[in-house]
């Protein structure tokens, strides 16, 4: 347990230590109206198009009830975040002020000197906006555009005009509505006819002010015979006041495509993380959401793929590790609407310290999607007795020739499989983690080499004190 | 070294087990327990182990002196004892070679690593000893194994790990006539000055490979009778019932046949 107090502590610590003094030239102040979306629209310098839009989604924001299922959102306020903000300088503080126990813990998570520099306060790099990309020029000779979405505003307008909105359209919930009115930063991506991108495309987002709100926007095209992985790396930042967290991330497959969207998601247990992710695939095109959540304190996120052309394919990996206070209700959606189009779900969910993890998915056949296949396996471990864990799933199938698989397992961890590991000399709380490690390890495998080894430290780090 | 067991009683759900076991093993010695099915061979092993199951409720275990019951079970296994499973347990997502990797790891100091060129080497040495598929260490722990390949990866930690005592509980059912040979064979080839075995079994088979020093008999919860290689022999060809004459032991399991009454399925207590 001792462990455990010392990262309460560095919790803790944030708050007064490490916060960045900021001073902003845009600051839309708290709350949210009319004229915030205006203010942030102006500043950016948006075209007509994109104000309407922004209008007509605030609009929609303010009339639609929160989610009738999941967590209970009521506790949120939004007059209590600041929309938009646009730093300039901070004041830099010194490496060497930073105490050994935060630089411990940032050495424990691998995270890269000039990341460590960027969390702990020193480096003033802001939030709001893209602040990691690593544009490779090899992508801009294959004609790939990978920018920040402001930018893509600016200088491919047509392009973002075509698809902005169109698979998450700003009606679809409230935070989407909400998203659509605030947004700001994000990922743009596009890849032209046949080209493949082979080496992942990554950008960091962090939080990393005082109650900020982050609503990136985030839309990938992937054309026809083209293909990309991107991964999306939000690792960790702890920081103790609420912060509300809702993105959007649309994606575009055309025939023949293929996307993959990684993510390894540890907002720190403050941050309510609500996102609508959705992938709209043509003929034969591929999706495949890698989906990891191990932060936040409220998160509710279901990759969604649309199946809309004949032979379409989908699939999500996920895992939800939900700790003490922590609320995890994710899961997967997939909507078949074409013939012989077929999807994959792997969920794994782990709970323990009391805290609550739910998978919730939804596979659906449409009338046209006919020899469809859908395969969803479910399982979950509960390494306590104060942790628990509901499965969701709802499938429905409107035509006679789909076929949906469904497997589910919960199951505490087996004090046989502890034992057998212990009577080799392994510590109970090692062994623990490697059961865990072990579980997850469908979803692990699919990830870059270093974000695995970064998730294995952030496990490691969740499970620290689990056993005695 | 020493392990010493002294009037060890062992219950489990309140079921008590070893009724009073005392047995004295060194380093350097090859001991055998044979006995009937449930007389509480499989027990002992768990209980030597630390098996959180079971309860002991009297008697101690003592390693060179030192309390081993106090012992948590991976310290006893870093201590030097090892118990080869009879059901191997099944891990999915973690390699053989991680696994045993850790386990190396474990009896390291801090600073110290396991060698990955030697870990390698001597993986490779033991998979090819054991007769196993080469590609053991990248398969998950014991899954998809079948009966045989289990009992022979457990003869793998043991070869990696090096055990000063290493029980075996049954670790020649399930296996073959070559297998057999092979396991007997590789157990015999840990015979040293730092090395003692408690080989736990109902038949002679696997003791044609090993060159057994002591031999044990235990019946109903207790060693009833200990002596050398002749012992094997006796049991093998006239089975155990001489020993309960020659002992006057009468034999709880046929004993202890309580009726079922009615009652005790569906008593309504509450309306009384």
């Amino acid at each position: 347990m001792k462990k455990n107090n010392e990262i309460d502590a560095i919790v803790g610590e944030y708050q007064y230590g490490f916060k960045t003094d900021v001073k902003n030239v845009v600051d839309t102040g708290k709350g949210l109206n009319e004229d915030v979306v205006r203010a942030i629209s102006k500043y950016k310098n948006e075209p007509e198009w994109m104000l309407d839009f922004r209008i007509k989604a605030f609009n929609k924001f303010i009339s639609m009830p929160l989610p009738s299922f999941g967590p209970d959102l009521s506790f949120l306020n939004f007059d209590d975040y600041t929309y938009y903000i646009k730093s300039t300088k901070g004041v830099e503080k010194d490496w060497n002020d930073v105490p050994g126990a935060i630089k411990d813990t940032f050495d424990k998570l691998g995270i890269p000197e000039a990341e460590k520099k960027f969390l702990a306060g020193v480096s003033t790099q802001f939030e709001s906006e893209v602040v990691y990309h690593n544009t490779i020029k090899e992508l801009e000779e294959l004609g790939v555009i990978f920018c920040d979405t402001d930018t893509a505003l600016k200088n491919y307008p047509d392009l973002v005009k075509q698809y902005f909105g169109k698979v998450v359209p700003y009606t679809d919930n409230k935070f989407a509505a909400l998203n659509s009115c605030v947004w700001s930063g994000g990922s743009f991506i596009y890849v032209p006819k046949g080209v493949k991108v082979e080496k992942p495309l990554q950008s960091y987002f962090r939080i990393n002010s005082k109650q900020m709100g982050q609503f990136e926007r985030t839309l990938i095209i992937v054309d026809e015979g083209a293909s990309v992985h991107y991964v999306e790396g939000c690792t960790a930042p702890i920081y103790s006041e609420d912060s509300l967290h809702a993105a959007i991330v649309e994606i575009y497959v055309k025939e023949g495509g293929y996307c993959r969207y990684s993510t390894v998601q540890n907002w720190s247990n403050n941050i309510v993380n609500l996102v609508t992710k959705r992938a709209y695939c043509e003929k034969n095109a591929t999706m495949e959401w890698i989906d990891g959540n191990v932060g936040s304190m409220v998160n509710m996120k279901y990759p969604a793929c649309i199946l809309a052309g004949e032979g379409a394919k989908g699939t999500t990996i996920s895992i939800a590790f939900a700790s003490k206070g922590q609320y995890q209700d994710t899961g997967a959606k997939m909507i078949h609407l074409a013939p012989n189009t077929s999807s994959t779900i792997i969920s794994k969910s782990i709970c323990r310290g009391g805290g609550k993890v739910n998978y919730r998915g939804t596979v659906k056949h449409g009338k046209e999607a006919y020899n469809a296949r859908s395969h969803v396996e479910c399982d979950t471990i509960i390494l306590d007795d104060i942790s628990s864990s509901d499965t969701i799933p709802f499938n429905f199938v409107q035509n006679q020739k789909a076929r949906i698989e469904h497997e589910a397992t919960v199951s505490k961890v087996s004090e046989e499989q502890l034992f057998y590991l212990m009577s080799r000399g392994i510590k109970a709380n090692d062994a623990l983690q490697m059961i865990v490690m072990g579980f997850i390890e469908p979803f692990a495998r699919e990830l870059p080499m270093e974000y695995a080894v970064e998730l294995n430290q952030l496990i490691k780090l969740e499970m620290t004190g689990a056993i005695g | 070294m020493e392990l010493v067991i002294k009037n060890l009683h062992a219950k489990i759900d309140n079921k008590e087990i070893l009724k009073g076991v005392d047995l004295t093993i060194h380093t350097g010695e090859m001991h055998a327990i044979m006995g009937p099915n449930g007389t509480g061979k499989s027990t002992l092993s768990a209980v030597i182990m630390g098996n959180p199951k079971y309860i002991v409720t009297e008697g101690s275990i003592t390693l060179d002196g030192e309390d081993l019951l106090s012992m948590s079970v991976d310290e006893r296994s870093r201590k030097g004892i090892f118990l080869a499973m009879q059901y191997p347990n099944e891990i999915t997502g973690i390699t053989n070679s991680d696994f045993i990797k850790a386990a190396m790891q474990a009896r390291l100091g801090e600073n110290e690593h396991v060698s990955l060129f030697k870990f390698i080497k001597e993986m490779d040495k033991a998979v090819k000893d054991l007769k196993m598929n080469p590609d053991l260490p990248h398969r998950y722990i014991n899954e998809g194994f079948s009966g045989g390949e289990k009992k022979r990866n457990e003869i793998l930690q043991m070869k990696m790990l090096k055990p000063h005592f290493a029980i075996l509980d049954e670790i020649d059912s399930g296996l073959d006539v070559d297998a057999l040979k092979i396991v007997g064979e590789n157990i015999n080839g840990m015979q040293s000055d730092n090395f003692a075995s408690l080989i736990i079994t109902h038949y002679q088979r696997l003791l044609d490979y090993i060159d057994v020093s002591n031999v044990h008999i235990m019946v109903n919860g207790k060693i009833v009778k200990s002596g050398g290689k002749e012992l094997i022999t006796k049991v093998d060809n006239e089975g155990y019932d001489w020993i309960k004459v020659e002992l006057g032991i009468v034999d709880e399991s046929t004993n202890k046949k309580e009726a079922i009454i009615l009652g005790s399925c569906a008593v309504n207590k509450g309306a009384k």
